[in-house]
């Protein structure tokens, strides 16, 4: 099976576009509706971008590309994203 | 500016000319996987063609090899920057299965098991140029290579040969399929170096 790491694989490449810890969020999953921290999430590194899926239902909650000069985000599969403010 | 054309030469590319821009060489073949490996029985497979009208031209996997299997030699290209040159495959032209389908459209997505998409104009899957792929080095289709059957359109980055594909739907536009929503390039040709859009 293709191997997949979990939602902390997202870490490096999303403090670029966070202030916030975002493994650490609550991510409600689109499809299903489960609700978890990103680090759950399981992520297909294998691929030509990262590709974080639900871990009850597979739904692709967000895809991270580095396209050349440009970081492409998408967070379509998400329901909502929920981030602790960070600390002054 | 490119001094040398792809045209047909008659002559073999040496290894090191067959390499477009960027690419490195690879020997064993890497698997990509953006999700699960779907588990398609050839029992239970189909493929569907549906046009502008809504039709669904179909063919299950007897009539997919009935259509006639070919022996194809291609070198692929992926756009993580490997390239893996004189892979023998076998598959069935798309050129045989258009021939039952009637469509004014130009452009084609590819959808997978699992979800996966990609998009592509009509004019790079004729002609000769893509296949429903069966077998790859002389086996039956790997499943972690998108058996029992895949795309191959090997004039393209590897990734619009999309695996586990189970239909074409005929479109308009060119859509963006999944890569392509994502920052890459819409047509994916590896000699124009067109990784991303």
């Amino acid at each position: 099976m293709p191997r997949h790491l979990d939602g902390n694989a997202l870490a490096g490449v999303l403090s670029e576009v966070f202030t916030a810890d975002v493994t650490a969020a609550r991510a409600r999953c689109g499809n299903c509706g489960n609700t978890a921290p990103v680090a759950e999430a399981m992520v297909y590194p294998d691929a030509p971008g990262l590709v974080a899926r639900c871990v009850r239902c597979n739904h692709v909650l967000a895809v991270v590309v580095e396209a050349g000069d440009r970081l492409v985000l998408s967070l379509a599969g998400l329901d909502t994203l929920e981030l602790r403010a960070p600390r002054a | 500016m490119s001094f040398t054309t792809r045209g047909f030469s008659g002559r073999r590319r040496q290894p090191e000319t067959r390499l477009p821009p960027g690419q490195t060489l690879v020997e064993k073949w890497p698997v990509l996987s953006a999700g699960p490996t779907p588990v398609v029985d050839t029992a239970d497979w189909e493929l569907t063609i549906q046009d502008e009208t809504g039709t669904d031209h179909r063919w299950n996997w007897d009539e997919l090899i009935a259509l006639g299997v070919e022996d194809i030699t291609v070198d692929i290209h992926c756009v993580t920057h490997w390239s893996k040159l004189g892979m023998a495959w076998r598959g069935v032209s798309l050129d045989k299965l258009f021939e039952h389908v009637g469509s004014r459209h130009q452009y084609v997505m590819a959808h997978s098991h699992g979800g996966y998409t990609t998009n592509l104009p009509l004019e790079d899957l004729l002609g000769g140029k893509a296949w429903i792929a069966i077998e790859a080095e002389g086996r039956p289709l790997h499943p972690e290579h998108g058996g029992p059957a895949r795309l191959l359109v090997p004039h393209l980055y590897f990734w619009k040969s999309a695996k586990w594909i189970r239909g074409l739907t005929m479109m308009p536009g060119n859509d963006p399929g999944f890569w392509e929503r994502y920052g890459y390039h819409i047509h994916g040709d590896p000699w124009q170096e067109q990784r991303y859009r």
